[in-house]
């Protein structure tokens, strides 16, 4: 298999870590509109949490994604 | 189709000297673009910081109040993290929130050039404030601070936990640096690529070109949405910055 190809099945493979991304990030969100529904009042105090989480989440994701731009792009 | 795609030639570091600087261990030291930016944000947030302290009026003018907010959000993220031992940190996390958030926010500007999209620039911040966590910690504690590696837990536990602990600690600045190095990059390739996309649909003539504004006008809410992250990573790297030095201040007992 010529090398250009394999880079972009490696490149394309890699960014299946974006699922993970895509999942956790919905369920931080998710279990924050939750908690927050059902108690509005300290809704406010875990915005802090939130973001932290989802920064976490995302990274991760983006973990993947730069492998795969290191395989595509060198 | 058109020329190729090439995403990445943006984030190429050039000299823009001819001639090196000096030589530093046998490295010669160039004034490269990276240099030339870096430069740009650290006098674009000095002249914003005196321009809005000049006039110290009790009833703040817009740009005062702009100062004054930053520097309150700054202290809040320190004083829930770390307390008030932690507020001694204050001009450190400062000046690396101010800088990481600068450094974000000018690269989306186009023709210009994202520091911290370099893994070199964010790994040497994370690095740093390892260190100084690793400092602080034993200079408060002594040889105490590696209880922070021992949690409340049956012993049984502590076999498996405590080295989970350590590697987890130490894995920190890599995940530190390669989420900020990571958003920063991943954002402005794929404004690159789409950008690409315009130029190679607008380039084929027909009903192709009137097709191109689709990816313009992604583009137009991709660099809102890199405008958010911008502003997010650098409020993460700051908010982890300062949880880190909250742990090494007080070990386990939370507020």
């Amino acid at each position: 298999m010529e090398l250009a190809a394999a880079k972009m099945i490696g490149a394309g493979l890699a960014c299946i870590a974006l699922v993970g991304a895509g999942i956790g990030i919905g369920n931080v969100f998710g279990s924050y509109l939750s908690g927050a529904l059902r108690n509005p009042g300290a809704a406010a105090t875990q915005t802090t949490n939130l973001l932290l989480g989802f920064a976490l989440c995302e990274a991760t994701g983006l973990f993947g994604l730069v492998i795969a731009l290191i395989i595509l792009f060198t | 189709m058109a020329a190729a795609m090439a995403p990445m030639e943006q984030f190429a570091v050039k000299p823009l000297v001819e001639h090196p600087l000096f030589h530093l261990f046998g490295h010669a030291i160039y004034f490269t673009n990276q240099a030339l930016w870096m430069f740009i944000v650290v006098g674009a947030i000095s002249a914003f910081m005196m321009a809005a302290v000049s006039k110290r009026s009790l009833v703040p003018s817009r740009l005062q109040s702009m100062a004054e907010i930053s520097y309150e959000f700054v202290n809040n993220m320190i004083n829930s993290a770390a307390g008030d031992e932690g507020l001694k940190f204050f001009p450190f996390v400062f000046t690396i929130f101010m800088f990481v958030l600068f450094c974000n926010v000018l690269g989306i500007l186009p023709g210009s050039f994202t520091v911290t999209s370099q893994i070199a620039v964010t790994f040497a911040l994370a690095a740093f404030i390892i260190l100084l966590v690793i400092a602080t910690g034993f200079m408060r504690h002594g040889i105490g601070f590696l209880k922070l590696f021992v949690p409340k837990a049956p012993f049984v536990l502590l076999l498996l936990l405590v080295p989970i602990e350590i590697i987890s600690f130490f894995t920190r600045p890599i995940s530190l640096s390669v989420r900020l190095f990571a958003n920063m990059l991943a954002g402005h390739t794929m404004l690159k690529v789409f950008a690409a996309f315009v130029i190679m649909l607008g380039g084929a003539g027909g009903i192709l070109a009137f097709l191109s504004i689709a990816p313009f006008a992604l583009i137009v809410a991709i660099t809102a949405l890199e405008l958010l992250v911008a502003f997010l990573q650098a409020y993460v790297f700051a908010i982890l910055t300062c949880i880190y030095l909250g742990e090494a201040i007080n070990l386990h007992d939370h507020h």
